[in-house]
């Protein structure tokens, strides 16, 4: 049977890994957020370039998210159920986000809407503001969060085959009731699951929207730039402020998270 | 002539489906891509070529590339070890483990970046200053990494057939053959695309390094921070030159992993 | 190698799956291990195994107490229900895995492999993965793996029950074979009682963790000795007080005092016999066996009254 001492040692081993790695920073976070007092905390919270931040940052994710979800879901359908070629290279670009900088996927925005890009003189001249404004930024944040929703769906229907579709077509239901009522109640938790994790990507993305934003401070600022900003301007308690905000966020992110993959994984 | 093969489920709501990926698909990232392609292309390839073997630029690539590699390895053994762990060991306070590996995952990078500098850098409650070095890019780095190995190594753990662990040892194997011959052929290709996406997240970090490493060129600034100073001083081209680059590196992992998904499925074509 | 299985206990939680279980194995014999799902005859052959510690008893091999020992000390070959086949390894790579474990020689190796794809008719095949096999070729393949390393023990866990009917039966008299060529010590577990009368020289008879009766076919048959032995080896049904086996039920035309009456409800015929499905008067259900001449001569039809009388009956007490 097992020998006791090597399961104790890798246990060791792996919880001590947890705990330099993970769990020590992140209670600094709350530490240091409270240092000076919770009275200064929520002063620097209520400054109102740091609450137009935040409120930027859930315009964009309100935005994104809806349309990678739907997208995701749409996708999912053709790659699994329509046998179409180059399935396998959209499948690929799906994926690219994840292996993707963001500052690169920045940088490339920035070149397709700069003053010497491709698209940049027709938005200037129609008058739309692409690059150090909102559309940009929402571009930037769909492109990095593009494949969650994405890939939880494709393995999902993949797994469950399309028999309950066809039974659904063979007792009258169209193509829209039989997405409606069978297909999409089977992939339910799958999509919750990808919302979930599509937010979650959304609320901390950095890199892109830095490069596309322009930091203007009050208006093209995002929870997350603010951050970088506050600490830059050495108000460190205000920098922890936004960043506990965003750690609360992301320790409930991490609850329905967690309490989602059983539900996902059993489909 | 050959049979059309549609279905009879296919039609207009196919068509459009198909027409809607590709428009969002192409509208959102291979614009983006190719317009930054194109723009590495701007004086022609000998440009390119020049830029983005400027010293700072190599210096720049070589530390995310070595950081990757290091973070990567160290990866390969402590998130194979902490997926055994969560799957074969059982301890009090395990499930709570289990959702903590994912909140690299939720959490902001800045924030991490952040925090990270709160325990070991100047004010480090620990004493152990490491800000502006090249260890804290490591450090930051294997935070943001670590559920990438744990979470692929262990459905494949769970999936196991256990059986052929007992039939080993029923014939004689001991434990470190039977993990060395029956467990980590079978785990390997779960390591290796785990390594792979810890690679890519590593070399296009932005975030978590920003305000850790300090960006000093030649001495701590990654390729991503290169790329980010450049377009914030104005030099586009150098900018791209380095963007493309990664780029490229970035295609090359996504062909490893598929690559190893192929390796990985060869005993079961018959 | 004799096996001594003295009062083992095991329990998984709540649920007790063997209690105070000894049976004796003859060194050289082939034994089966029956009894339904959840009856503890896979548990108490893991044990035997080393495969599962049990919570008390022993368990000693060639006489030396092997309670404790490693699967790995224990040389037993052990055959899974679903091949456990090293799916990564080359068929020759799974049957050599024993082998290359105790680092004999590669000639001896290679020449023991050659022998062993020949007597599991398997030639041919050495260079092929487990998943281009059928299932019965998987199971072919696991039981070289076993005896590569000629194990003193070969114990199966059902090892044909995933395999279709007819390779099941195909497999059973070559494993028959196999035994009476090599003597080696063998016991396999199975719920199919008709395999383990046709194979084994010995069943071990379990039920609900505990042994039922350990004989030989016959005399379980025959003998039983109690109630649940008599109805799960073979057919028996209750008459009254007594067990009747189907074919040990006579039908006649006339009544007397020894005889019951009774309705038939159904002829079936199964080809070489005729079972016929009665009730009495009392609403009992239970089946005659009999042969085409006798259902012939009765005329046996369905709503006919018959009458029915035990040749040979068993009570218990």
């Amino acid at each position: 049977m097992p020998r006791r001492a090597s399961r104790y040692g890798l246990r060791i081993v792996a919880l001590g890994y947890l705990l330099v790695v993970l769990i020590a920073p992140l209670t600094m976070v709350f530490w240091r957020a409270f240092d000076k007092g919770a009275d200064h905390l929520w002063h620097s919270l209520s400054d109102p370039n740091t609450v137009h931040a935040f409120k930027l940052t859930l315009i964009i994710a309100a935005i994104a998210v809806p349309l990678n979800t739907i997208f995701g879901i749409v996708c999912g359908l053709a790659i699994v159920r329509q046998r179409f070629p180059g399935a396998g290279i959209v499948n690929a670009i799906v994926d690219l986000p994840l292996a993707i900088s963001p500052v690169v996927v920045g940088l490339s925005l920035f070149l397709l809407f700069g003053r010497t890009g491709w698209f940049g003189p027709w938005f200037q001249q129609h008058g739309i503001q692409m690059l150090f404004a909102l559309p940009s930024m929402v571009i930037a944040t769909i492109f990095v969060s593009l494949p969650f929703v994405a890939r939880e769906v494709v393995p999902t229907l993949r797994e469950i085959g399309d028999e309950q579709e066809q039974a659904a077509r063979t007792l009258g239901a169209g193509e829209w009731t039989t997405f409606w009522r069978i297909t999409l109640p089977a992939i339910r938790w799958a999509v919750i699951y990808g919302v979930v994790l599509t937010t979650a990507r959304c609320l901390g993305e950095y890199g892109a929207v830095a490069v596309v934003s322009g930091h203007i401070e009050g208006q093209t600022e995002t929870a997350t730039l603010r951050v970088q900003d506050a600490y830059e301007n050495f108000d460190l308690p205000g920098a922890y402020g936004i960043s506990l905000v965003l750690a609360v966020l992301s320790v409930l992110v991490l609850v329905a998270m967690t309490l989602l993959k059983p539900k996902e994984s059993s489909r | 002539m050959r049979r059309s093969s549609r279905r009879p489920s296919e039609g207009a709501p196919a068509a459009l489906s198909l027409g809607f990926t590709t428009a969002y698909l192409s509208a959102i990232v291979v614009l983006p891509i190719a317009a930054l392609v194109w723009a590495s292309r701007a004086d022609g390839v000998g440009s390119f070529w020049e830029v983005a073997s400027s010293p700072e630029a190599v210096a720049a690539l070589k530390l995310s590339l070595g950081a990757a590699l290091v973070v990567s390895a160290v990866n390969a053994v402590l998130g194979t070890i902490t997926a055994w762990v969560l799957v074969r060991d059982e301890f009090r306070g395990k499930q709570v483990v289990n959702a903590l590996i994912d909140l690299p995952f939720a959490l902001p990078t800045i924030v991490a970046g952040l925090t990270l500098l709160a325990l070991y850098g100047p004010s480090s409650p620990v004493g152990i200053d490491i800000a502006f070095t090249r260890t804290a890019i490591v450090a930051a780095l294997l935070f943001v990494t670590l559920p990438f190995v744990v979470r692929t190594v262990q459905p494949v753990l769970l999936e196991l057939d256990r059986e052929t662990e007992e039939a080993a040892r029923s014939l004689g194997a001991g434990e470190l053959r039977v993990f060395r011959s029956i467990i980590l052929p079978n785990i390997l290709p779960g390591i290796l695309s785990g390594v792979a996406l810890a690679f890519a997240r590593a070399v296009g970090e932005i975030g978590a390094l920003v305000l850790i490493s300090g960006n000093l060129p030649f001495k701590t600034e990654v390729a991503s921070v290169f790329v980010f100073n450049h377009i914030q001083s104005g030099d586009q081209a150098g900018a791209s030159a380095v963007a493309v680059v990664m780029l490229l590196i970035s295609f090359g992992i996504l062909l490893a992993i598929g690559g190893v998904r192929f390796l990985a499925t060869r005993h079961e074509r018959a | 190698m004799s096996i001594q299985i003295r009062n083992i206990s095991k329990r998984f939680g709540d649920f007790q799956a063997l209690d105070d279980v000894s049976v004796e194995v003859e060194g050289g014999s082939l034994t089966a291990l029956l009894g339904p799902s959840g009856s503890g005859k896979s548990t108490l052959l893991r044990i035997v195994a080393g495969l599962e510690w049990p919570d008390g008893g022993d368990i000693l091999l060639a006489g030396e107490d092997a309670t404790t020992l490693a699967p790995q000390r224990r040389g037993v070959g052990f055959v899974f229900q679903h091949y456990a086949a090293f799916k990564h390894m080359t068929v020759r790579d799974n049957i050599a895995f024993g082998l290359r474990v105790r680092k004999r020689p590669r000639d001896e190796i290679r020449a023991r492999v050659a022998d062993l794809l020949a007597l599991v008719q398997l030639e041919g095949f050495g260079d092929r993965y487990p998943a281009q096999l059928s299932g019965g070729q998987r199971q072919r393949m696991a039981l070289a793996r076993a005896l590569a390393p000629e194990p003193k023990v070969l114990l199966l866990d059902e090892p044909f029950g995933a395999l279709d009917a007819r390779v099941r039966g195909e497999l059973r008299r070559w494993l028959r074979r196999l035994h009476d060529e090599t003597h080696t010590t063998t016991v396999f577990v199975t719920h199919d009682q008709e395999e383990a009368m046709e194979v084994a020289d010995n069943v071990v008879v379990m039920n609900r963790g505990r042994v039922e009766q350990a004989a030989t076919p016959a005399e379980l048959y025959d003998a039983p000795a109690n109630e649940f032995v008599m109805s799960f080896v073979g057919h028996a049904m209750r008459l009254g007080d007594s067990w009747v086996r189907p074919h040990d039920l006579e039908v006649v035309l006339d009544a007397d005092e020894s005889t019951r009456e009774a309705l038939v409800e159904r002829v079936v015929n199964l080809g070489f016999e005729v079972r016929a499905e009665l009730v009495s008067g009392e609403g009992e259900r239970f089946n005659a066996q009999l042969t085409r001449d006798e259902a012939e001569r009765l005329e046996l039809e369905r709503g006919q009254i018959v009458f029915v009388r035990p040749v040979r009956e068993t009570v218990f007490g």
